[in-house]
């Protein structure tokens, strides 16, 4: 196991180190990342800015274990993920993090309920279903399905169901993209709260660059270069959030 | 010059190639069932019919001791009668070299001039006996080519005790033996039987029969009274001995080919419409997910100004093409089978078989149901593409709504895992698809077994016939009832172990109106080389008194045990008896009655005889024992019960082979064209929901699972419902077997049968299945993240 070098990693349990990737399109090579260092450090909530195309979604699959780096190192807790088998993927998607995704991907022959309890049944600590949608706010409509639920109630079913296993990562990808305001807004106050509550680490894209006033560290992407990586002193709640 | 919309049917087509090829596959095997049972019909009922014409089968029959010519214009004289032809028909034994026991010989008298004025021979090589040389005759051909037999060849034979050198002339068939079965015989043995042409001098002179005969047949005026010549028939030769007269339904030969002509016709629509429906079926489901998936396209393509019809008929070609491909495979595969299936035919029914190719308009009828099939199964999805409005049709179609079933309130069900919740309401939203999707499994499943369960009635049956019931390893028929003591006689002979004997006699069975000739057996009730059983393998006992008889014929007497019936007696005083029916016996093979041995000789008020003895005896000197029994005047024929064995098992063996082969890979087709083309849509359906599964850390097995989890269901539910649906079909083709009152085979489907046909079925739902979770595997885990479905 490589021991980890810098200081900065020594509290991150997840980091990008010098990853590149590069899709072949055609005869065309795409550098969708072209160097990156990104350490995701235990507890934080972490904004990852940028336009599209800027290489955010690529960079947020490769720490999420849905695709493997062109070249570089993918650390878990010092362990390099980028080098494991299709199998050992799996696992550590299973086991450690929690997704969340911009169009919900809630299975529609399950309830909000069983939809949760999806993930608990293959998990080793989970919450209770009921458990876990009481804390987004679904105690009342735990027995409808997807179709039966607005796009913000799906949207609260798909985080109660990537934190009901306990995960100590939580990957957001645009989670307010499909939203209006008011209800991305609490979609929002719910991440943030499961941030604080539970302590679990949080990454969340976004292109709206309001979103990162409620971080604790914001990052931007351009070009698959990252553009800053700045600690945020003055965090504010969701709620106050504007664009 | 190929239009747009054509090239993206193609293109689609290729896309879809694996399931538009199991599809057409499946229509294929439709159209080739169609073509290769019609045609066998066909050929085998044209050639039947041109063959009874041009060589005049006759109408009635009827068998007696001996009348003189003069009877015959007695007979003419019955209204009805337009022709009556007197023969001379006797049994001889050919002791030929190349065998054990000899051979028997049922030689049929020729007019001394000109030909046959009706049962008409088929020279097919050589020519007629030559009025005057008393030794020529005329062979069976397939026995000749049994013994390489040709013109020229001599063949020993006994005639009425003597021993005579017969000259071959040349090699025949008849309207008669179509399918050549010696009297009491189980079935053709072309090794063993041969029909045999005499001249009528020559027979009559060797039988001592001039100026008489003991055999008519009768060709009846058109329109006459079948039913009231027999009985006058009957009137005319009661003097004479007559066995009773029948009409050519229950001629053996004839009734063997028209039970197998109706075994053909009844499946002739069933099977390829079972096929077609599963075609029509499979259609319906990938169509209506293509139609779903290419609702965008559709509205842009309606958009951009081309016409509903245009439309419509874009998804119609392609259905067209999935035809055609089918047809043309389906077509040759057929003209394939329907030729080897009349090979086969041809070596159990022997007759100028007039074989066309293919018969054009049987497939263009084959191609033209497959159409309307096909059309049938898309029609509900081509409409929907066609009266899809195009501002509709560019929004995404509205989210599949589930509900909870009521089952799902029962405890413990609650607690059952999510994946497996999302098998179970996936199924429980298309109740109809597994239905039907379970309905083609079964169907798969019934065609196997009704290819297999012939042979599994064919052991134990044979097994009961010649293992329990007939214990003696050879029966020697006598010309004429013999003295009991005569048996003490047989058990002196070289190798002869054990003797028993029975006495049997022809017998009109009466009662009221209705009426059947057959035979009373007289068997001694100790008796160890013979015993009785039912068709459910129940040992069964001789009746101290009163006649116990098959409950076929108690069926055709309409008799219950209790019941006085009337025994027309054909020997002896030719006196009429009444007798109590004391009980009926479900047995495999004919309508015969019997009766304590005892109570037979009061029936017929003779001292104790018996006309066939049953012989067990030592292998090492069977040899020699044949040559003494050849050797008896009175020895009619000599059975050897394993030859009898071998020979059954040999000519049906081979045959069931080739049938359970061709109808396994037929119904291989429908459940691997059901199982992969159900599980390709439920994979489109479902993609999106698999993949974020992938993405939530399930692996591929768990999410293989799920989507497996419901074909595994309709595999499941369909292969019970086969099973009963094999079982039924079964049944329901054993009534139209040849011949009832011939030979009943048992109702018996072996385990065997019923693992095997299973084992097949999943075997190739396993095998569609794995194809598809090929694709799976490469499910875009990442694509799916970024589009809203």
């Amino acid at each position: 196991m490589p021991e980890p070098t810098q200081d900065a990693e020594r509290s991150a349990i997840l980091a990008a180190h010098d990853v590149t990737k590069v899709y072949r399109m055609g005869d065309v090579d795409v550098h969708a990342l072209r160097g990156v260092n990104v350490p995701l450090h235990e507890g934080e909530l972490m904004v990852l800015l940028g336009p599209s195309g800027s290489g955010k979604s690529t960079l947020l699959n490769i720490l999420g274990a849905l695709d493997v780096p062109s070249s570089g190192r993918v650390l878990y807790r010092g362990e390099d993920i980028a080098a494991a088998g299709e199998r050992e993927l799996t696992q550590f998607r299973r086991n450690h993090v929690g997704f969340v995704f911009q169009f919900y991907n809630l299975v529609p022959s399950l309830t909000a309920r069983e939809n949760v309890a999806l993930v608990t049944e293959i998990a080793k600590n989970p919450l209770d279903p009921s458990e876990a949608l009481e804390m987004v706010g679904l105690t009342e409509r735990m027995d409808h399905f997807p179709a039966q639920l607005s796009g913000g109630e799906q949207q609260r079913v798909a985080i109660a169901r990537a934190v009901a296993k306990q995960p100590e990562i939580l990957l957001c990808d645009e989670p307010t993209g499909a939203l209006d305001f008011r209800t991305g807004i609490r979609v929002l106050e719910v991440i943030d709260q499961v941030n604080r509550s539970l302590g679990t680490t949080t990454a969340v894209i976004t292109h709206h660059a309001p979103i990162a006033s409620m971080a604790d560290r914001v990052v931007s992407l351009s070009d698959g270069l990252v553009a800053s990586d700045e600690t945020n002193d003055e965090k504010v709640s969701p709620s106050e959030l504007t664009w | 010059m190929v239009n747009v919309l054509d090239r993206k049917l193609l293109r689609d087509l290729v896309r879809l190639k694996g399931q538009a090829l199991t599809i057409a596959l499946v229509v294929a095997v439709g159209i080739a069932n169609y073509i290769t049972l019609r045609s066998a019909w066909r050929a085998l009922g044209d050639s039947k019919a041109a063959y009874y014409e041009q060589y005049r089968f006759a109408d009635v029959f009827a068998r007696l001791k001996r009348a003189p010519d003069s009877v015959a214009d007695r007979i003419h004289d019955i209204r009805g009668v337009a022709s009556v032809y007197p023969r001379v028909v006797e049994q001889v034994l050919l002791p030929l070299d190349d065998m054990l026991t000899p051979a028997h010989g049922e030689i049929v008298s020729l007019p001394t001039h000109g030909r046959p004025p009706m049962n008409d021979v088929y020279v097919k090589s050589g020519r007629f006996p030559e009025p005057g040389h008393g030794n020529e005759v005329l062979v069976y051909e397939p026995f000749a080519e049994e013994h390489n037999l040709q013109p020229g060849s001599t063949i020993p034979a006994v005639l009425n005790g003597k021993l005579h050198e017969l000259i071959v002339v040349g090699l025949a068939l008849s309207p008669e033996y179509v399918f050549a079965i010696e009297p009491g015989g189980i079935t053709s043995d072309d090794e063993r039987f041969a029909p045999m042409w005499m001249s009528e001098s020559a027979v009559a002179a060797a039988f001592r029969m001039e100026g008489a005969f003991n055999d008519v047949v009768i060709r009846l005026e058109p329109g006459a009274d079948e039913k009231a010549v027999l009985i006058a028939l009957d009137q005319v030769l009661e003097p004479y001995g007559g066995l009773g007269a029948y009409g050519r339904e229950l001629q053996i030969s004839n009734s063997i080919l028209n039970g197998e002509l109706a075994q053909i016709e009844a499946m002739v629509i069933v099977l390829p419409g079972v096929f077609l429906a599963v075609a029509a079926f499979l259609l319906n489901v990938v169509f209506s997910r293509l139609v779903t998936l290419q609702r965008g396209q559709i509205a842009v393509i309606k958009a951009v100004g081309y016409r509903n019809a245009t439309i419509g008929l874009h998804y119609l070609k392609m259905v067209c093409i999935i035809v055609v491909v089918g047809s043309v495979f389906g077509v040759g595969l057929g003209a394939w089978l329907a030729d080897a299936m009349l090979d086969l035919y041809a070596g159990f029914f022997r007759l100028p078989m007039t074989r066309g190719r293919i018969d054009l308009p049987v497939a263009i009828n084959a191609i033209i149901a497959s159409f309307v099939a096909a059309v049938l199964g898309v029609s509900l999805s081509v409409r929907r593409a066609v009266t899809l409005p195009p501002a509709e049709a560019m929004r995404p179609p509205s989210p599949a709504r589930y509900h909870a079933s009521s089952l799902e309130r029962t405890p413990g069900l609650r607690r059952i895992r999510q994946t497996t919740m999302m098998v179970f309401r996936e199924i429980w939203r298309r109740p109809l698809r597994t239905v039907l999707s379970s309905a083609g499994i079964a169907f798969a499943l019934a065609i196997i077994i009704l290819g297999r369960f012939g042979k599994d009635a064919h052991g134990p049956i044979l097994d009961l016939q010649f293992g329990r019931q007939q214990r003696e390893d050879i029966s020697v028929n006598f010309t004429d009832e013999v003295a009991q003591r005569g048996l003490g006689y047989l058990a002196h002979l070289p190798g002869v172990d054990q003797v028993d004997g029975y006495r049997a006699t022809p017998v009109r069975f009466r009662s009221g109106p209705r009426w059947r000739d057959s035979v009373l057996i007289g068997l001694p009730p100790d008796s160890h080389l013979r015993r009785l059983f039912t068709r459910q393998f129940q040992p069964a006992r001789i009746p101290h008194s009163g006649v116990l008889i098959t409950d076929v014929l108690a069926d055709i007497l309409d008799a219950e045990p209790g019941d006085m019936i009337e025994v027309e007696l054909k020997e002896g005083d030719r006196g009429t008896r009444q007798v109590r029916v004391s009980g009926t016996i479900d047995e495999a093979f004919g309508i015969q009655g019997y009766m304590h041995k005892n109570s037979l000789h009061e029936l017929l008020r003779e001292k104790p005889t018996i006309n066939t003895a049953l012989l067990r005896v030592d292998p090492a000197r069977e040899a020699e024992l044949h040559l003494r029994l050849t050797d008896i005047p009175t020895v009619q024929s000599i059975h050897r019960k394993r030859t009898l064995l071998e020979k059954f098992e040999e000519q049906t063996g081979r045959t069931m082979q080739v049938i359970t082969l061709i109808l396994t890979l037929f119904a291989t087709a429908i459940a691997v064209a059901v199982v992969y083309n159900n599980a390709r849509v439920s994979l489109s359906l479902r993609s999106r929901d698999l993949a974020t599964l992938r993405v939530l850390g399930f692996t591929r097995a768990e999410v293989s699972a799920i989507l497996l989890g419901e074909q595994a269901v309709q595999v499941f539910l369909g292969i019970p419902f086969g099973m009963l649906l094999g079982t039924w079909g079964a049944k329901a083709l054993l009534e139209l077997q040849a011949d009832p009152e011939q030979f009943r085979m048992p109702m018996l489907i072996s385990t065997q049968t019923y693992a095997f046909s299973a084992m097949v079925v999943l075997a190739a739902a396993i095998l569609s299945a794995l194809l598809v979770r090929r694709s799976l595997d490469s499910l875009d885990l990442i694509g799916v993240l970024k589009t809203r479905e």
